[in-house]
């Protein structure tokens, strides 16, 4: 592969990889921080992508319905942990059966939903930013990629300052380290578990518009994405943000590299075999501790 | 070293950034009565986890009656005699407390031989030592801190071992069950187990170890007999404070 | 020594094998008695997912650990056995043995890499499975790739009036069998060891339980049952393409039907089987496809959430018993 290749193949993944990282941080949170096995986060991206297209019918740009339908996702989430947390006083290996089988389950009903109402058929937006391509000195890039990597930086970077510098962003870090410590100074961990689930649900909104700006969607594309997510989540390292930013990065690269050398139907194998790679040689992660 | 029944050699554990144990060495002579001791978060706990293989160690060495488990699986070193209680029960909830004892009695003493009669009658017996006989066919869901406590001690007897380990067991109890327990683990002593205890509670430790040995931050830190241990200004300082 | 073991599997199996034994003759009886060919049609898909929830439950329901990519597995029994009838014109018995090799080896390969690993890691490797599994179908001309494959049934043996009552009478043959394994293991050591590793796995390895070896041996016999539930596949539908073999209702169907009949037992896949597999072709029948689906995954959370133990555990608290299996 020559050099120009290569490096337009980087690019690409850069951009990619971001996108990657936007639709992966909510597992970081719910995944890497709360360690609820969140096996329906593809499925609720998927449900946030079909958001944007049901608004977009009324010409909602999808960006915006992805901001609109944030605080809608954000209580779902909500629900769905109150719920969680309600049905499995966790305690070994059988809640973990129960937990995965109920997310399944979700995710699995989401999708069939989202057949019954939409169809299996591929579904796409329009906005103004989707077709046209920007030219970067000798590449081309297609906006819509720049605007997810636009997106997805300030949606990281959004996160990554109110994990770190509001009360309840601290409280949420501190709680995956020790629940019982943040008890003892006054904090519900169950709340703010609760909370942070709901953060993490949130951004499957915004995110999942940028997965419809991004390609087309179809009701079975979660089951694609939950190789990439859990990817990155576990690449990441313990929902470390900057950690998700680099682990998107790097699936990108590497997705994209493979993508341009072997082909298109290869690419989904990548994700799948980077997380058993990181599981391997190094299962803390990047930025992990353990 | 003769006589030798564990020998820890170097022994380090990182988490991360943090160090949880660091160069720990140790000897354990066959049949003694072992107590450790030392503050919440200086590496007890994970020293235990090493010793059995619930966690590998970053470096050091880990020796059995001559066989160096280091890397041995840990199934493998309970096969071996290892055999421990965890610091917060951990019962197999959905089997009776009878079969929880079957366990490993299967898998370690009668292994290869088929659930018969005197898998069952042996896990009984262990549980009547006990006083858990007339609970052996109800669920571990109806049993208290004590009971759970006592279960977890009654599966670590059933592996037949040579090395107990025991991580915090009489935590919560009161005085009357303290000394029930000790009493147990008294007798198996006496029997021929080398017991190691980990404690916090001193008038257990104090009534059990012929030596002590405190930890503090991944390090021993004083070793001697339990009388001298409780005197010694930096085993004070670490309980009480400097 | 021996004679103790005889007397004991005397007493644990002979009501079991009377009652395998009946089954067989019953379904021998119906494939000569029954006119409607559509009752053989349904009876055998009914009969491959009681096979289907069995071996699902084999690592799911006693060991802990989920199978999210049944299609998978289901689907590469079918397709060895396309490729083997192409290739080799191979007979049935050797198109379920090899069914069964391949299967029983991806199930191991997946283990070996993820088994280590805590559960979530071996589920999302299931469903890796099925995608990279479902892509290599797909570009493999020789079994039809995306077109599909026309099988053609051998002529009718010789005792049956069609071939699918034939079919239909193996695969109650075969469910007999898959469910006698899932007993032989459940009641086993093995069995015991597994549901250790299910309550409390650090438990188990730290009381002498091999985990790993335990837990590879499951995945593997759990997924060389499937391919055995899929090799016949072909066959019975004279057709063989992607979309079907690799349906996502196999995927949900292995994991729901066990955990809505309940996954302490070999009992519970059957009840599930019979119960949603009949149910499954009513719905499917009278309404669509898609909302069968539907009602399917909202029984399995509702289970789940309200009725973990499944329609054995409610069966066993409503009789007042209470303990232990």
């Amino acid at each position: 592969m020559s050099f120009e290749l290569l490096g337009e193949a980087i690019l690409a993944g850069v951009l990619l990889g971001c996108f990657y990282a936007a639709v992966s941080v909510g597992l970081s949170v719910a995944f890497g921080l709360l360690d609820v096995p969140q096996i329906a986060h593809p499925a609720f991206l998927v449900l946030g992508a079909y958001g944007a297209y049901f608004l977009g019918s009324f010409g909602v740009d999808p960006l915006l319905a992805g901001v609109l339908l944030t605080p809608v996702f954000f209580l779902a989430g909500l629900a769905v942990y109150r719920f969680y947390h309600a049905a499995f006083e966790s305690r070994g290996t059988d809640a973990g059966l129960r937990g995965l089988a109920l997310f399944f389950g979700i995710a699995f009903i989401v999708e069939v939903v989202l057949i019954l109402s939409f169809g299996v058929d591929q579904r796409m937006v329009e906005a103004a930013y989707i077709g046209k391509s920007v030219a970067l000195g000798v590449v081309r890039i297609p906006m819509r990629m720049l605007v997810a990597f636009l997106v997805a930086l300030v949606l990281i970077t959004g996160l990554s300052l109110y994990l770190s510098g509001t009360f309840t962003g601290r409280a949420i870090k501190a709680v995956a380290q020790d629940q019982t410590a943040l008890a003892l100074m006054g904090a519900d961990p169950v709340r703010i578990k609760q909370w942070a689930f709901g953060i993490a649900t949130g951004t499957c909104a915004l995110a999942g518009a940028l997965l419809i700006i991004v390609a087309p969607v179809e009701p079975g594309l979660g089951r694609l994405y939950i190789g990439r997510t859990f990817c990155v989540a576990v690449l990441a390292g313990l929902g470390s943000m900057p950690g998700t930013l680099v682990a998107g990065i790097i699936l990108g690269i590497a997705e994209s590299v493979v993508l341009t050398s072997l082909g298109a139907s290869w690419a989904p194998a990548v994700a799948f075999g980077l997380l058993l790679l990181v599981l391997a040689v190094r299962p803390a992660g990047l930025f992990g501790q353990r | 070293m003769t006589g030798a029944l564990l020998e820890i050699d170097a022994v380090s554990k990182r988490f991360g950034g943090f160090v949880a144990l660091s160069e720990v060495s140790l000897t354990v002579r066959a049949g003694e009565r072992l107590g450790i001791i030392g503050p919440n978060g200086s590496g007890k706990t994970t020293l235990v986890n090493c010793i059995c293989g619930s966690l590998s160690c970053d470096g050091g060495s880990i020796g059995f009656d001559g066989i160096d488990v280091t890397r041995l699986a840990s199934y493998r070193r309970t096969r071996l005699g290892i055999a421990r209680s965890f610091q917060v029960p951990r019962p197999f909830s959905s089997m009776t407390l009878a079969e929880n004892v079957e366990v490993p009695l299967e898998y370690v003493v009668h292994r290869r031989s088929l659930h018969n009669a005197d898998v069952a009658a042996e896990a009984r017996s262990i549980l009547a030592r006990m006083g858990l006989a007339d609970r052996a066919d109800a669920l571990t869901g109806s049993l208290t801190q004590v009971g759970l406590r006592k279960l977890e001690l009654a599966r670590a007897i059933a592996a037949r071992p040579r090395l107990l380990i025991l991580d915090e067991v009489m935590a919560g109890l009161s005085p009357v069950e303290v000394d029930e327990m000790l009493d147990i683990i008294l007798g198996l002593s006496r029997q021929g187990v080398t017991v190691m205890m980990i404690e916090h509670i001193m008038r257990a430790i104090m009534r059990f170890s012929e030596r002590v040995v405190c930890m503090d931050a991944g390090r021993v830190m004083a070793e001697g007999p339990p009388d001298h241990i409780v005197r010694d200004p930096g085993v004070q300082r670490i309980y009480l404070g400097a | 020594m021996v004679e103790r073991f005889a007397r004991l599997a005397v007493k644990r199996w002979t009501g079991f094998v009377v009652g395998a034994i009946a089954i067989l003759v019953v379904a021998l009886i119906l494939a000569r008695v029954v006119g409607n060919e559509y009752f053989f049609f349904a009876g055998y898909v009914v009969l491959q997912f009681i096979v289907l929830a069995t071996a699902w439950n084999i690592l799911g329901g006693y060991a802990g650990y989920v199978n999210f990519g049944s299609g998978a597995f289901f689907a590469a029994g079918a397709y060895t056995a396309v490729a083997l009838i192409k290739g080799f014109a191979a007979p049935l018995p050797v198109q379920l043995v090899a069914a069964a090799a391949v299967t029983g080896l991806m199930g191991f390969a997946i283990g070996a890499m993820t088994l280590r690993l805590r559960g979530i890691f071996f589920s999302i490797a299931t469903v890796a499975i099925a995608v990279i599994c479902e892509t290599v179908v797909l570009n493999w001309g020789f079994v039809g790739g995306a077109r599909g494959a026309t099988v053609l049934q051998p002529s009718t043996p010789v005792f049956f009036a069609s071939y699918t009552r034939m079919l239909f009478v193996m695969m109650a043959l075969l469910a007999v069998l898959a469910v006698a394994l899932a007993r032989f293991v459940e009641t086993s050591w093995i069995g015991r060891g597994l549901r250790a590793i299910r309550d409390n796995e650090e438990a188990a390895e730290s009381v002498g339980v091999p985990t790993l070896k335990l837990k590879l041996f499951a995945a593997t016999v759990s997924g060389a049952l499937m391919g055995i539930a899929g090799a016949p596949f072909p066959l019975y539908m004279n057709f063989i393409e992607p979309t079907s073999a690799f349906s996502l209702n196999y995927a949900v169907s292995a994991l729901a039907m066990p955990i809505i009949g309940g996954t302490a037992s070999w009992a519970g896949p059957v009840i599930g089987a019979l119960l949603l597999g009949s149910v499954q072709q009513i719905v499917t029948v009278t309404l669509s496809s898609e909302l069968n689906v539907l009602v399917l995954g909202l029984l399995l959370v509702a289970f789940v959430i309200a009725a973990p133990e499944g329609i054995l555990g409610l069966a066993r608290r409503l009789s007042g018993k209470g303990g232990a299996k």
